[in-house]
């Protein structure tokens, strides 16, 4: 058994938005790239060129069809998934080297790979499936939330977050200190109803996920009635050109 | 919506405000890809226009180098008496044409292109039509070809319209002399693709990763509205096997072949250090070269200016980009806007700051009508009048694409499209081993009321036929796709012994693609006649026009349909 720290002086972790995520896997294969050249062993995948090509993966993008059965309608809703570096993490403490562990000092998740035996206990205890087992080096693998990158002087200031989130084109992926109720990411969380994924497991997840926004014909605010005609002449010029054009009798 | 700066128009009256217009619309290129693609986007822009949201603050705006003069002034070269064997073309070989007089056909009509671009089959085909170059050399249409050279263009393959017999055409031989009815074909792309197995002579290319390039205000530049931007590739890595990047090559060829502009005066060539030393040094008019950013000889000129031998260090310090922002009164109606166009003169993005007038009556279209109706001197043969009336509407117009309308329709009832999946645009090949971790084969998505009424249901394979051809694909059942349509991700399909991967990929035994149901020739009109599956006007691939019948199929060894035979893997040449 391993123990966790009490308390974390911070709570770092990613607020991702459903909303606007389009599943393009800019961050997958981002993180793929940085995680396969840097802290750990590299991320080596096994038959890359033949039938089933397969390795392991930090940061995966499911893509789901939600059908919506009274609308009749459905919408695409991508589902970017990786560890959620949570507060109680079950993986850490069924860990018996200690090789899984939580930093006490911004709460991030880590697997030590000089300690890691590869009994995969861990895997077996998250219920979010965010490890991957690497055959290859015969340890687990997980987010790191970068710690490599954004702890690291040498890169220029915007550079030290998660390849995650610096790849994201459309800005749905937000990295920062969720312990802080005053930072952008604490803020974004209220604002938009930020939740946790299975709470009712008791795990505590630090990354926080934005729900999908209603469709613009679903919602309640920002609905403009159309302006009513003021009968001025270039008013019914424009009623009479667009009952000739449309086919239609003009409303006058 | 008002935003609080003045602005001076092109009769030198100022506005103390800019009126804006908030009507954004968003239309990607497949509104083109259909034989009424051309009108259809006029449509869209002349809605624009009467809207009054071109460049107008909360509507479409101008990236430079747009706004450009309408139409621009350079015409196409390669009329019958402008091209020699062995001697350069005597000017551009794209342009845009205004008037039956500036076609690239003979006397007779006969189109000069092998391409038949601005020939009476696509008048306005001002990005030449690529999709038809194999098809008319192969039937020595308008004439045979002694070589074929093409780069990074998967031809043979998920490029070609009908790759049954692109393929047939690529090895085809003379039935008296024997020979390749396609003598030569060189061919340069950094990846083993279905292509390359077609060469005669391969040019392995560089990636992105390993030279320089420019992403440049002469062709397709990263502008912002808000100004002219441009940036450069520079190589992160070297080459560890003999590879060289194509645009060197492409300028040492030239030097060799003697051509005037990679030529000196002496005959040496003119750009011996590559093509960074072209980015760099080339210019296409007095001052104006690939790079906006850093000329002249210190570097502290924008737009016009000499040639900078430190410009691409200058690049590399400002991370590899250069952006000139434009002053608040330039930003918005730079078509009719005083100040942007004197400064877009300075700047070299236009020749003269006159004002750039949008027509909603579009005279060059009305003089291809009216020369299909029986005036002037340049008419075209009786076989095109009829559909280039129809097409060459000077006000927008909308027409039935030309495959539902030459075929049965209630035997080819639905539509079927493809997209490129979002995760290929982060990097060129599919067959990249995470990438295809992530999408290695394809499936046809079909809408579940559809797939229903026809007994088909998740996983089933079921074929899909079009008047040309029928493919085997397995299908999967979604709801966020209109009924009469199917749709599935494009080029995940590839041949086996390609791209490096295994035979039992299942990019090649699942994998398919619709390429084979789409005929680069319409049926036979009057007089026998089969003109391409192009946009009249422009020349653009009706790729979207494809229609088809959907049934269900027996599941054969779990392999899509056709398959081709196994292609060996490429070998270094020794």
């Amino acid at each position: 058994m391993t123990m966790l720290p009490e308390t974390t002086e911070k709570k770092l972790g990613l607020v991702i938005d459903l909303d606007t995520c389009v599943g393009c896997q800019a961050c997958a294969t981002s993180c793929k790239e940085w995680n396969a050249q840097g802290y750990s062993a590299p991320l080596e995948d096994e038959d890359p060129r033949g039938k089933d090509p397969h390795g392991p993966w930090l940061n995966r993008i499911h893509g789901y069809e939600v059908l919506d059965e009274v609308r009749e309608d459905s919408r695409i809703v991508h589902f970017p998934r990786s560890c959620l570096h949570c507060e109680t993490p079950a993986c850490v403490i069924v860990c018996p080297t200690g090789a899984s562990y939580k930093r006490a000092e911004d709460g991030i998740v880590l697997v030590n790979p000089d300690t890691c035996i590869g009994c995969k206990l861990c895997s077996w205890a998250c219920p979010y499936g965010a490890r991957e087992y690497d055959v290859k080096e015969g340890i687990m693998r997980k987010c790191t939330l970068c710690v490599d990158r954004i702890y690291n002087e040498n890169f220029a200031e915007e550079d030290r977050i998660p390849a995650c989130v610096r790849a994201c084109p459309t800005s749905a992926r937000h990295y920062g200190d969720l312990g802080d109720p005053n930072s952008d990411v604490s803020k974004l969380v209220k604002e938009r109803g930020g939740f946790d994924l299975l709470p009712e497991m008791g795990y505590k997840p630090t990354n926080k996920y934005l729900p999908p926004r209603k469709r613009r014909d679903q919602a309640e605010e920002g609905r403009e009635a159309l302006p009513k005609s003021d009968r001025s002449m270039v008013d019914r010029l424009f009623a009479l050109a667009d009952s000739l054009l449309s086919g239609k009798a003009g409303p006058h | 919506m008002e935003l609080d700066v003045p602005w001076t128009d092109h009769y030198g009256r100022t506005h103390k405000t800019m009126v804006g217009r908030p009507v954004s619309m968003h239309a990607m290129r497949g509104i083109s890809a259909h034989a009424n693609g051309f009108q259809t986007c006029r449509a869209v822009h002349l809605l624009q226009i009467l809207l009054g949201t071109i460049d107008a603050p909360g509507g479409f705006r101008y990236k430079a180098p747009y706004p450009r003069p309408i139409p621009p002034a350079i015409k196409p070269t390669g009329k019958s008496g402008q091209v020699f064997p062995n001697e350069p073309l005597p000017g551009p070989p794209l342009g845009f044409v205004t008037s039956p007089d500036d076609l690239l056909i003979d006397e007779k009509g006969t189109p000069q292109r092998i391409d038949k671009a601005y020939s009476w089959d696509a008048p306005l085909a001002a990005h030449g039509m690529m999709h038809m170059v194999i098809t008319n050399a192969a039937k020595k249409d308008p004439y045979g070809i002694d070589v074929l050279f093409m780069y990074m263009a998967n031809m043979s393959w998920n490029s070609a319209m009908n790759v049954p017999d692109t393929i047939k055409y690529l090895t085809m031989k003379d039935e008296t002399t024997g020979d390749y009815v396609i003598p030569k074909i060189i061919y340069s792309d950094a990846y083993a693709s279905e292509m390359v197995h077609y060469a005669d002579l391969i040019l392995p290319d560089t990636t992105y990763l390993e030279r320089w390039d420019c992403i440049s205000l002469l062709d397709r530049p990263i502008s912002e509205a808000d100004g002219p931007a441009d940036s450069i590739r520079q190589p992160v890595v070297a080459p560890d096997r003999d590879v060289r990047p194509f645009q060197t090559v492409l300028l040492d060829l030239g030097a060799r072949l003697g051509l005037p502009g990679m030529t000196t005066a002496e005959g040496k060539p003119r750009y011996p250090g590559g093509y960074e030393d072209y980015i760099v040094n080339h210019e296409r008019a007095p001052g104006i070269g690939p790079l906006a950013g850093y000329r002249g000889v210190d570097g502290t000129l924008s737009g016009k200016g000499a040639p900078n031998p430190d410009q691409l260090k200058r690049y590399i310090k400002n991370g590899c980009h250069f952006f000139h922002e434009l002053a608040p009164e330039q930003k918005y109606f730079k078509h009719v806007n005083k100040i942007y166009l004197d400064f877009a003169t300075g700047f070299g993005l236009i020749e003269a700051p006159n004002a750039i007038i949008h027509q909603l009556y579009c005279e060059p279209l009305q003089k291809f009508k009216l020369a299909a109706e029986g005036h002037g001197a340049v008419q075209p043969p009786e076989t095109h009048r009829k559909r280039l009336i129809e097409a060459f509407d000077p006000i927008p117009n909308w027409y039935p694409p030309f495959e539902g309308k030459m075929i049965d329709e209630t035997k080819f009832p639905m539509h079927a499209v493809t997209q490129r999946p979002m995760a290929m645009y982060h990097a060129w090949g599919s067959q990249n081993q995470w990438l295809r971790q992530i999408l290695g084969r394809n499936w046809l998505y079909i809408a579940h009321q559809r797939a229903a009424s026809l007994g088909i249901k998740d996983g089933d394979w079921v074929t899909l036929t079009s008047h040309h051809g029928q493919i085997r694909a397995q299908a999967k059942l979604m709801n966020g796709v209109n009924p009469d349509t199917v749709w599935t991700w494009n080029a995940i399909g590839k041949r086996s012994g390609t791209w490096g991967l295994e035979n039992n990929a299942p990019e090649s035994k699942q994998g398919f693609l619709l390429n084979h149901l789409i005929s680069e020739l319409l049926p036979e009109r009057e007089g026998g006649y089969r003109f391409s599956n192009s946009d009249p006007v422009t020349g653009q691939a009706a790729w979207y026009d494809l229609r088809v019948r959907l049934e269900k199929a027996a599941d054969v060894n779990g392999l899509s349909a056709p398959q081709f035979p196994d292609l060996k893997p490429v070998r270094a040449a020794q």
